[in-house]
């Protein structure tokens, strides 16, 4: 095989009580594809950032060797400049400034005199973007443009840095499943011209799909390295070196006991866009969910699928809203999302950071907010029944915490989803709509959300869960809705349906259309 | 990622407990400093009775500054010049046109409200962001209140109005003599009532079940502060009693720590500035947040105008001028966050109050005015690093 690229040995790296690395080994060839897969809190971004220098030298055990010399790297730029460039999973690009000026920001081209070259920024950016399959004018503002070309803004940027290994940490989380197989297929175009590159990612497909070699980090040490070709290289392997067990079913078995009663039905439901008014974004969408019945919708990113949940739920989204709503067959009217709480709709976002959870404050103060009124008295805050309640959805949920009083920001993404889900069930609502119910969690968390789902419609509630992973919604929904461009293009059982077939809708859609 | 949970060392303990309570032991060593290098003058009963007296407009400007801080770092500019236009009100109904005090003071109160609602309106359903629409209003209030004025210094010497601000508590029979026994009656009670209130919570506690902190911390800190009051009536007892100020700035903070710490409305304000987005979409009408916590605001700053002219006797043109700064500074050396979602009014009053030391402490030693401010400002500079500092180094707000 070729040569070895990088070699981490017996990285230890220990923070104040807790041991997040111990004796981590990790060897990367050259020209590979390389996946480091694990549980939320495993220690991969503590690696990769031991490994970036952004956790100095000296701050851990162990040695780094880079192209065949021992590194001591006292911060990022150190790493950089030996091509070592790390993308993380929140992109670090400026809104408001062109994708040029972000390429090179803290690396600006200069003349002579030392002010800024913008014509040769402007065309060095373009010349990278090109590399990526970008074609944007390098003018063009980050905030025009989606999010997966931000990924490939942040690639290009990468490639102004003259990178040789690049780590990229879960960067197809926030892509639907085009442009992240878009993303792929550029890495394994890369490789063929003999980049590097360390992928982290929680989608076991897409590393069936692109990656040469697999190590597995669990509890902060190394479990094995997985080879394909050599070893069994399947997402139910790589489940079961995660979790130490193998996962018989990763979705949990559920009686499917859908009543014949609708609970809610939405008709002719039409949204404009809420800053650009001419611009639909749902457009005559009419669905319906029964008691005890979990509907999925599937599609891609900008579909209009978030859209049309927020809508509904108190018109927090949108402009020009049409439609009619009924719940338990009455129609109703939701302006706020007080209204949309009380006639028993809840909304759990599929942004818990932004949208979800006051990360500042306790599980106990999350928890209630929603419904301040059932710990209250006269408006006054019985914080005895509060600190009940939170701890009894803190139990139901299984949110690991040391107390209720935990600040929630320090949760790891699993367990905030857990409270989330606890704010909005303490809400007592009969239709909740899921939004990416398991984006960004483990596979062992995800494995408990599914079973709440479950618990839920066992009691009669119903369950909308929109997400971008179509085995998810397959494995999870007894119906499924299929939308593109803010269209509903199909409703599918989901025991007849596959993904090609789920696919196969949008793909002719989309073609139809351009 | 780090979410087990550690055996606290002694020394962790100590840290925590220092940290909790930094400001409070900031006071306490500013305090001493100033009894020790004023010979004990600071001490004397009617510098203590004057230190909240100087200060009530300070406390009650910053209760209602804390819920404008509360929702996202956002300050009023306009209550000093809001404290100029209804000071100058009520002196001129009084004095020009010798109206009613009752019904002048519900006028001006009124007119303070409507000064918020006004803001209040622009900040939180148009949206215009707080500094802007404050410092308008600090500009057109300002003039506002000159025109009121014409312009002149206007003296306020009605004696029902004067009273219902000024005056001490005299009950016939009790506070005949030299020495006002009524504040210590007060006193004695407020004391036994926080002992009271601790065996009472510990009890209930102890009955459900709900985790304790131990016997002693929350005996020694009831202890303390049935302490302070009783010295601290003793004192107002030396020197006239129990002011009808003070019982006015007293209620006012009772009032708003108690919204703030007990009621869900009071929470909300902890929401938006914790994340408004996910307040709004818990049900929460965030608009209506902003609103309230500036119409409240100007109602206050309405309250403060007519303490500060019932206090100092007479409104000019320039009356309240940086006022607010102060209540700023209070609210953030009481811990609040420049960006939203903290600070107790608790925190508030300690911060008002090591403010109001240094001044007094100063003045005493006749160190002049510019001094006073370059010490006022380090103070709160210092305290607001402190806080960024350790809250970095707890792990909160990365």
């Amino acid at each position: 095989m070729a040569n070895t690229i990088l070699e981490m040995r017996s990285i230890t790296k220990e923070f104040p009580g807790v041991k997040a690395l111990d004796n981590v080994n990790l060897k990367v060839e050259q020209g590979e594809i390389h996946a480091l897969i694990g549980e939320n809190g495993a220690g991969k971004s503590t690696l990769m950032n031991v490994l970036s220098g952004t956790y100095p030298a000296g701050s851990y055990s162990g040695e780094i060797y880079y192209e065949g010399k021992l590194c001591q790297f006292k911060n990022q730029r150190d790493s950089e400049a030996l091509g070592i460039v790390i993308i993380h999973q929140e992109l670090a690009l400026i809104p408001l400034l062109s994708i040029g000026e972000n390429m090179f920001l803290g690396n600006e081209i200069r003349n002579k005199f030392g002010y800024i070259d913008w014509n040769k920024t402007f065309h060095e950016a373009e010349r990278h973007m090109k590399q990526v399959g970008l074609n944007e004018s390098a003018q063009t503002l980050i905030k025009d443009i989606g999010t997966g070309k931000q990924q490939l803004v942040e690639i290009a940027k990468a490639f102004s840095k003259d990178v040789k290994l690049l780590i990229l940490d879960e960067p197809t989380s926030s892509l639907n499943d085009e442009d992240a197989k878009m993303l792929l297929d550029l890495l394994i175009e890369f490789k063929k011209n003999g980049l590097t590159s360390i992928i982290i990612t929680h989608k076991l497909n897409e590393i069936i799909y692109c990656a040469d070699k697999a190590t597995i980090i669990r509890d902060g040490s190394t479990i094995e390295t997985l080879v394909k070709g050599v070893d069994e290289f399947s997402e139910d392997r790589i489940i079961k070196g995660m979790v130490g067990r193998s996962m018989e079913d990763r979705y949990p078995a559920r009686e499917h006991k859908v009543q014949d009663e609708i609970s809610m039905e939405v008709r002719n439901w039409t949204v404009h866009h809420p800053l650009y008014h001419e611009k639909v974004v749902d457009d005559n969408v009419s669905f319906h969910v029964k008691k005890g019945e979990v509907v999925g919708f599937s599609g891609l990113q900008g579909a209009g699928r978030t859209e049309l949940a927020m809508s509904i739920f108190g018109r927090s989204y949108g402009s020009g809203i049409s439609g009619e709503v009924y719940i338990n067959g009455e129609k109703v009217n939701l302006r706020t999302p007080e209204e949309a709480i009380h006639h028993g709709l809840a909304y759990v976002t599929e942004d818990r950071k932004t949208n979800g959870l006051i990360l500042d404050e306790s599980i106990r103060f999350n928890t209630t907010l929603a419904r301040m009124d059932k710990v209250c008295r006269g408006g006054i805050i019985d914080v005895d029944k509060e600190i009940q309640v939170a701890e009894e959805m803190k139990e139901e949920m299984g949110t690991k915490a040391p107390s209720i009083e935990q600040r929630i920001g320090n949760l790891s993404g699993g367990n905030q989803q857990k409270a989330l889900l606890g704010k909005w069930l303490f809400t007592e609502p009969d239709i909740l709509i899921m939004d990416e119910p398991t984006r960004g969690i483990d596979v062992g968390a995800k494995y408990e959300i599914y079973c709440l789902i479950n618990k839920m419609v066992s009691e009669g509630k119903s369950v909308v869960m929109i997400s971008s992973e179509l085995p998810e919604l397959l494995g999870m929904c007894d119906r499924i809705y299929v939308m593109n461009e803010g269209r509903l293009l199909a409703e599918v059982n989901a025991a007849d349906a596959t993904q090609e077939s789920i696919m196969g809708y949008i793909i002719h859609d989309t073609a139809a259309v351009s | 990622m780090n979410e087990t949970l550690q055996k606290k060392s002694a020394g962790a303990q100590l840290v925590g407990f220092l940290t909790k309570y930094a400001m409070v032991i900031a006071l306490v060593v500013v305090f001493a400093l100033f009894a020790f290098l004023t010979d004990g003058r600071l001490l004397y009963a009617q510098n203590m009775s004057n230190l909240m007296l100087q200060n009530g407009y300070v406390l009650v400007m910053a209760c209602g500054m804390l819920l404008c801080i509360l929702t996202g770092g956002n300050i009023d500019l306009s209550i000093g010049s809001v404290i100029c236009l209804v000071g100058g009100l009520a002196a001129t109904m009084i004095t020009g046109n010798g109206m009613n005090a009752v019904l002048t003071i519900v006028i001006c109160l009124l007119v303070g409200l409507l000064v918020g609602i006004w803001q209040g309106y622009w900040i939180g359903y148009v949206r215009i962001p707080p500094f802007i629409t404050t410092l308008g209003g600090m500009f057109i209030f300002r003039g506002l209140g000159r025109l009121v004025l014409d312009n002149k210094t206007v003296a306020v010497q009605d004696s029902t109005f004067l009273n219902i601000f000024t005056a001490y508590i005299k009950i016939p029979g009790l506070d005949d003599g030299d020495v006002a026994v009524s504040a210590l009656v007060v006193g004695v009670i407020a004391a036994i009532y926080v002992i009271f209130r601790t065996v009472r919570n510990r009890a209930s506690r102890a009955k459900m079940g709900y985790r304790q902190n131990s016997a002693a911390s929350d005996y020694i800190k009831a202890g303390l502060i049935a302490a302070i009051i009783l010295y601290y009536c003793f004192l107002l007892s030396q020197y006239r009693g129990i002011s009808v100020m003070l019982v006015w700035v007293l209620a006012i903070c009772l009032i708003y720590n108690f919204i703030t710490a007990k009621t869900a409305f009071g929470r909300y304000f902890y929401a938006v500035g914790g994340n408004e987005k996910a307040t709004q979409l818990s049900g929460i009408n965030t608009n209506k947040i902003y609103f309230v916590a500036y119409a409240n605001m100007g109602l206050l700053a309405g309250l403060c105008g007519l303490l500060n002219v019932a206090r100092v006797g007479s409104v000019n043109g320039s009356t309240g001028t940086s006022f607010e700064m102060d209540a700023i500074g209070a609210c953030f050396i009481g811990g609040a966050s420049a960006y939203g979602g903290s600070g107790t009014v608790g925190g508030v009053v300690i911060g008002a109050l090591l403010l109001g030391v240094i001044n007094m402490g100063m003045s005493i030693m006749g160190i002049g005015d510019s001094w006073q401010y370059v010490v006022k400002g380090g103070v709160l500079l210092v305290a607001v690093i402190f806080d960024v500092v350790t809250s970095r180094k707890s792990g909160k707000g990365n």
